[in-house]
């Protein structure tokens, strides 16, 4: 019985194995064999191969630096609030109230929400004209009556961000949220007899004891954040100086695919996003000390 | 030290409050929005409840566009995405769970890897090996990439649940000569069925909400999918957005998903703890 195991194991294994083989990785050893070329999907333009072309015309291609900076302003600033935010959140609905259950579960809504869908529900918001959040921003005075929100570079982006924010910050908190409560209550007893008030709880058994949750959370978020790209291409289509890496590439790949000979210059870009992420992914594996038997 | 709790009360409801209408107002704000004449919707001090209710642009969005197929083509993907991640993951998350074998960890962190993957760095090699198989615009040109980008979560979150089973009850059937596929199937799946069912809803609901790959491998309105259908609405006119029937169709399509969410919420939690938190 225990020798026959391995191979129930390879037969089990085998359907998943071949899937991902086929539709993740055979793919993404192509695109890093593509991205050696200049090639089109229309037969038209003819296949060349010119080695590191793409990756040097790359960095001399301002639009790409300027998406890799958006990439990562909306990666640091919407993650940060996030985590802020989510914090704080989880401290609140952590207390005791009445309905608590209710509220935890109206937390989900944001997150379940398909992005597409609520990026259109808060583009709608935001409209120049008709959109209650311009009214409420005219109203508080951070923006002159009549600012096209979307409209405009810098605004645009801080929308963006706070599309993001909304949809994933309730989440984090209901993360934290689990992370909370398997803090032994013992703990905060202990530290009461010792005097301790409750702004020295929280730095001294609340937050280390959070710290695993976070950080892990932390790059989950980041990862995310980092191949944005739902959010924007339904609020600006990248216009505004929104555009981020996930948003060009697709530009490329797809939009210019039978009208130029980009697919390989796009390819290179879909690698360097790639190894972007992978830097991050490799420190979640880290962190989560995957361990079996 | 009565006054200083009823200021704490005070205080935790008012954040609270804030929190639920953070939370809830667009989707709110969308339901009111559908349900007003377009010379309300189009005021420019909108008012916070509709003056006037109409089911017009409810009407609209069946008759003058083919929403009732994208949501056709959504539930299809949708559904049999998460029937085959189940069937596929279940399979990969016993094999880890509870069989001995070399490269466990490997097999484990390649499954893993994939959830990683940024989509957009395999759409243009995955777009060319579907048009290959010519498999654009169809179905299974979209499930096939769904069930891959699922699995990850599936099999880490099934692997989790099945750790927590009882092993005797496995052990005695080993012993009564039933085979590991059987044992999986007759004993372990019953088993897990709370699992199932929180692992299935999250693949729906990511199935269902998968932007990128359903705007670049389905090409044709009549094959959108639901969040394709909705991002891409047109007017009668290029200047012209149709923001009521937008509303609707949202509201169509996010009330069901709010209320699976409301009532699995614990299960849904749960399931995403296992997922990202525990280690």
């Amino acid at each position: 019985m225990q020798k026959n195991e391995p191979k129930v194991a390879f037969w089990m294994l085998l359907p998943a194995i071949l899937l991902i083989s086929v539709i993740a990785f055979f793919p993404l050893f192509k695109t890093f064999y593509d991205s050696f070329f200049s090639f089109s999907l229309n037969p038209r333009f003819p296949r060349e191969f010119v080695g590191f072309g793409n990756y040097i015309k790359l960095f001399n291609d301002s639009r790409f630096w300027a998406s890799l900076k958006t990439t990562l302003i909306f990666t640091v600033v919407s993650v940060a609030l996030e985590t802020v935010l989510g914090l704080m959140i989880a401290l609140v609905v952590h207390q005791e109230f009445k309905f608590r259950g209710a509220v935890r579960a109206a937390m989900l809504i944001p997150w379940a929400i398909p992005t597409a869908i609520s990026s259109q529900m808060w583009r709608w918001m935001f409209n120049d004209q008709f959109g209650i959040m311009s009214r409420l921003y005219e109203y508080l005075h951070i923006i002159e009556p009549g600012t096209p929100i979307l409209g405009r570079p810098g605004l645009a982006l801080w929308a963006i961000i706070q599309v993001d924010v909304w949809k994933t910050t309730p989440f984090m908190a209901l993360l934290i949220l689990a992370g909370l409560q398997l803090i032994p209550e013992q703990l905060y007893e202990a530290a009461k007899i010792d005097g301790a008030n409750m702004i020295q709880r929280f730095f001294k058994i609340t937050l280390p004891q959070l710290i695993p949750t976070i950080a892990i959370a932390l790059i989950f978020r980041t990862l995310d954040a980092l191949r944005v790209f739902d959010v924007v291409y339904v609020m600006t289509r990248g216009s505004v100086g929104t555009e981020t890496l996930s948003v060009y590439n697709r530009v490329l790949l797809m939009d210019r695919a039978f009208t130029s000979a980009s697919f390989g210059y796009g390819s290179a870009l879909s690698v360097i996003i790639f190894v972007l992420i992978s830097i991050f992914a490799i420190v979640y594996i880290k962190s989560l000390k995957l361990k079996f038997d | 030290m009565q006054t200083k709790k009823i200021i704490y009360r005070t205080i935790l409801y008012i954040l609270v409050a804030i929190i639920l209408v953070w939370c809830i107002f667009p989707f709110y704000w969308a339901i009111v929005s559908s349900l007003k004449p377009d010379k309300d919707l189009f005021e420019i001090h909108p008012t916070l409840f509709p003056k006037r209710i109409t089911f017009e642009n409810y009407i609209k969005v069946f008759t003058e566009r083919p929403f009732h197929i994208n949501i056709w083509n959504s539930i299809v993907v949708a559904g049999i995405t998460t029937i085959t991640s189940l069937i596929i993951g279940s399979l990969a998350a016993y094999a880890i769970a509870r069989l001995r074998f070399k490269g466990k960890v490997i097999v484990m962190s390649l499954i893993l890897a994939v959830s990683m993957f940024p989509q957009v760095s395999i759409l243009g090699s995955l777009f060319v090996l579907l048009r290959s198989m010519k498999l654009i615009n169809t179905y299974p040109g979209l499930i096939l990439p769904y069930v891959s980008i699922t699995l990850p979560l599936t099999t880490w979150i099934l692997q989790n649940f099945f750790r927590e089973l009882p092993k005797e009850v496995e052990e005695s059937a080993a012993i009564d000569g039933c085979s590991k596929f059987r044992t999986l199937w007759n004993i372990v799946l019953p088993m897990a069925a709370p699992g199932l069912v929180a692992t299935g809803l999250l693949t729906f609901i990511s199935a269902w909400n998968e932007f990128l790959f359903a705007l670049t491998f389905m090409q044709r309105p009549e094959k959108y999918t639901v969040p394709v259908a909705i991002a891409l609405f047109k007017g009668a006119s290029q200047y012209e957005i149709p923001w009521g029937q937008i509303m609707a169709a949202a509201v169509i399509v996010t009330a069901p998903l709010v209320i699976l969410v409301l009532i699995f919420q614990k299960r849904i939690i749960a399931g995403l703890s296992a997922g990202s938190v525990k280690g």
